[in-house]
């Protein structure tokens, strides 16, 4: 690193720095502005030595300070109200939110992204990305039980797709498999927006008992501060700063030293030794090191502490001995963790390592007052107030302005734009083909084919279905179920109304499945935030995304802001992916996405508009993005979702499917193919009391709807729960032993046929 | 027949869990005074004729943008065996 040769020779101590005061510092080369710099200088009252440097650098940047962000993110706590809490055990700020489950069950669970280093080295970058967010939820105390991912690739047909897409996906399974996590559902969507940066998102699912909660509060004088795990070499050093706070330049990337390499076999040592840990009571608090590293995980313990930290960094276990004491405190190695422990406990602490072979080094303790401060061979090389690195660090307030080209891309929807429409069965049902086969609404077995998502025995619902569902507890059934969202299409057009409809879309999937909605997750992904136009996007999604939050009553618990994604000099679409988390009583109530009966009536639940603007249909059939997304429907969300979760309880709904991309169309072609059971639809009585024609009638995807499959002798019951909770219902169909679809009067498609349309598009491409 | 002979290695300052794993292994054989191991490649290319310039030169390329992955691996060494 640049940034460390000139060091290298002689130590910059804090004495040093008395002496030679006005060196000349590479702050810019690690990506802090002039400003930044002249911060720290003020905070420290000199200048940083090289060793502070390099930590405020990497704490400072967009990645680990949410500097351009937290203006923003802090309506999440604003329009989270006291109701909303009520479940809250851990809210954002932490490494993750805990949510009571109720019988003394409480779920972790958390989003983040891992995009740039997944464009650079696809296979390590998504492998460590699972790694990452599953310390994260080990780090709570919980253990943990799935995974989820949320990928967006660029155009399927380009050349360098290919690259990404098997290295990205032989990534993540290698991890997840490997460290025996099921994998239990997720996105894939291809646009060119994303070419030269892919969107590689993980979330990690993990479960805990009340008492077993931990913080990263470092507390207590006197308590050793222990770094555990893998040996600290010089992985991805700067990752953070450099790689994922600032834009691949133009031509490929050029920063390309910031990798690492995952071992997820000494993960999945590392969680057991972790968990074991946690039932001996022997650590105070725990941080999992990740972005940063050893500068993040002892600033933000003693930040969030009551006390100060002393280290002796020449105590840190490392992989190359000529590493300096910058790059130790930069390095993003793998597989580590950092705890706080009772020198009471230290012994027993020990030993639990040892059984697991898991190496550990005690570089310090906890101290009086809030000073952090790090020795390197018994010199003082940092001096600081761990608030100033990991807490107070700089909030942007970015210029934001209302993007020029917006007004003309809302005016040209499709109706404007003049797209043809059809009333002919043929066409319709060749449009309900393409869309079938359509790189975003194709099958994605290729992919999830590569996953575990059996393991641990405790799998409810995987893909396929609306959501992933996993059983909590053996003995009452009680279960969760997680579903993410976003439509990057929706959000080009209207980012406050996208951002909604992702969460709508998010919450509408935990509700099909039969679980009620308790608690939201989110990574948003955006293009960079020096462009004021993106900022708008931003600050437009947070909003809608608050204050959707707020109407449904659940809070978002923690996430993740990916900054300066773009192709070139072209943003991303903005893609906040919303995780809703949902529980279950007991999940033999689940229901799947798919009937598995003849004779079963299909109802649609909610109202049909035409909203054809940005939908599966205009992109795929016509190429064509423009015009204003579906509305919004909180309230009938909120409808929909209680006669989902009645009607699961009550026995009363055999298998349900939520509508969004491709519509009611999309929607019938994978409720049969869940399981194969063939159905029967008519559509006049949806044009005639929606005011509808019949390329709206299927293709439109207007929010707060979903088909259930019911059992005749149910149907009173049904429909008057649904009257009850005033969610419009009507009859279209029914299910039946017919290996295909037929929509009365208009067309009937063989089963086999869209079948092998779905399947056949990602082997195309990938197989 | 004349072979060009590629070796390929893990990038020295990134974690190589294959060579932590086999270190681990010699360790547990008893055998001691082994502090690390790095697992790399080696590939064999056998030419139909005698090495020219031009393929030699194209064996190089294929070594730094086929053969390894530059973002994590070096090429350490690429020579003709007759």
């Amino acid at each position: 690193m640049s940034a460390t040769e000139n060091t290298k020779a002689v130590l910059d101590t804090v004495e040093n720095v008395a002496k030679d005061p006005e060196r000349t510092q590479p702050y810019a080369a690690l990506g802090l502005k002039d400003g930044e710099y002249a911060l720290i200088k003020d905070i420290l009252g000199r200048r940083p030595t090289s060793a502070e440097l390099a930590m405020y650098s990497v704490m400072w940047s967009e990645h680990c300070s949410y500097k351009s962000s937290k203006k923003y993110l802090r309506q999440f706590g604003t329009k989270t109200t006291e109701e909303m809490r009520k479940h809250l055990m851990v809210g954002m700020g932490q490494n993750a939110g805990v949510v009571d489950i109720g019988d003394g069950w409480a779920v972790t669970f958390k989003v983040e992204s891992h995009n740039h280093p997944s464009y650079i080295e696809p296979f390590q970058g998504a492998a460590t990305g699972v790694g990452g967010i599953v310390r994260d939820i080990i780090s709570m105390g919980a253990r943990p039980i799935a995974v989820m991912d949320q990928l967006r690739f660029g155009a399927i047909d380009h050349e360098d797709t290919a690259r990404v897409f098997h290295g990205v996906v032989g990534g993540i399974s290698f991890y997840g498999n490997c460290l025996g996590l099921p994998n239990i559902g997720g996105e894939t969507y291809f646009d060119s927006c994303y070419q030269a940066n892919p969107l590689v998102n993980a979330l990690a699912l993990g479960v805990l008992r009340h008492e077993d909660l931990k913080l990263a509060n470092a507390t207590g004088v006197g308590n050793k501060v222990v770094l555990f795990g893998a040996r600290t070499g010089g992985d991805g050093i700067g990752g953070a700063s450099i790689l994922a706070s600032d834009s691949f330049s133009e031509g490929g990337p050029t920063k390309r030293p910031a990798v690492q390499v995952g071992d997820p076999f000494a993960e999945k040592v590392l969680i057991e030794c972790c968990l074991e840990l946690y039932a001996a009571d022997a650590v105070e608090a725990i941080q999992d090191l990740g972005a940063a590293g050893i500068s993040c995980a002892t600033s933000e313990l003693a930040a969030n502490g009551d006390g100060g930290m002393h280290v002796e960094l020449d105590r840190v276990l490392l992989r190359d001995e000529t590493l300096t004491p910058e790059e130790i405190l930069m390095s993003e190695s793998q597989e580590r963790m950092m705890a706080i422990v009772d020198p009471a406990k230290l012994a027993t602490f020990e030993a639990i390592c040892k059984k697991w072979e898991v190496e550990y080094s005690v570089l310090g303790e906890v101290t009086e007052g809030n000073r952090l401060t790090i020795d390197w061979h018994g010199e003082r090389i940092v001096d600081v107030d761990p608030s100033t690195v990991a807490v107070d660090s700089p909030v942007y307030d970015r210029p934001v302005a209302y993007p020029a080209w917006i007004d003309a891309l809302n005016a040209q929807g499709v109706n404007a734009s003049g797209l043809t429409r059809s009333e002919e069965g043929a066409q319709l049902g060749k449009w309900m083909l393409d869309l079938a086969g359509s790189a975003d609404l194709a099958s994605k077995s290729l992919i999830t084919n590569q996953y575990d998502h059996y393991v641990m025995g405790n799998t409810a619902l995987a893909m396929p279905d609306d959501a992933g569902m996993v059983r909590i507890d053996e003995e009452t059934g009680l279960g969760v179920a997680l579903a993410t969202d976003a439509n990057g299409r929706y959000c080009q057009l209207d980012p406050y109304v996208g951002a909604q409809l992702a969460l709508s879309e998010a919450y509408r999937n935990v509700s099909s499945a039969g679980a009620t909605p308790m608690a939201v997750t989110d990574c948003l992904n955006f293009g960079s935030p020096e462009n004021p136009e993106v900022m708008w996007q931003f600050s437009k999604a947070v909003e809608g995304l608050a204050d959707a939050c707020q109407i449904l009553g659940i809070p978002v618990t923690g996430g993740n802001v990916s900054f300066y994604n773009q192709t070139g000099d072209k943003p991303i679409f903005p893609t906040p992916v919303v995780g809703v988390m949902g529980v279950i009583d007991d999940v033999a109530a689940r229901v799947p996405s798919g009937p598995q009966d003849a004779g079963l009536n299909i109802y649609l639940l909610g109202t049909t508009q035409d909203e054809l603007d940005g939908s599966a249909w205009a992109h795929v059939v016509h190429d064509h993005l423009g015009g204003r997304p579906p509305a919004v429907k909180l309230e009938a969300e909120k409808a929909l979702s209680a006669v989902l979760g009645a009607g699961a309880n009550q026995g009363l709904i055999f298998a349900s499917h939520d509508l969004s991309d491709g519509g009611l169309a999309q929607a019938i072609a994978e409720f049969s193919l869940r399981f194969g059971m063939g159905a029967r639809y008519w559509l006049g009585e949806i044009e005639a009391r929606d005011g509808v024609d019949l390329t709206a009638a299927l293709f439109s995807e207007s929010s707060a709807r979903a088909i259930v499959a019911v059992p005749r002798e149910e149907d009173v019951k049904f429909i008057g729960l649904c009257e009850g909770r005033g969610v419009p219902v009507m009859r279209i169909g029914v299910t039946e032993d017919t290996a295909a679809i037929e929509v009365q009067n208009l067309f009937t498609l063989q089963l086999d046929e869209i079948r092998a349309r779905s399947n056949e598009t990602l082997p195309k491409y990938f197989g | 027949m004349p072979t060009i002979v590629v070796e390929v290695m893990p990038k020295q300052e990134l974690l190589d869990p294959q060579g932590k794993a086999v270190a681990a292994a010699i360790a547990r054989k008893g055998i001691s005074g082994v502090s690390a191991v790095q697992v790399g490649k080696r590939f064999e290319i056998i030419t139909e004729g005698p090495v020219t310039a031009e393929l030699l030169e194209s064996v190089k390329a294929l070594a730094e943008d086929f053969l390894s992955n530059a973002v994590i691996e070096d090429v350490v060494s690429i020579e003709v065996v007759e």
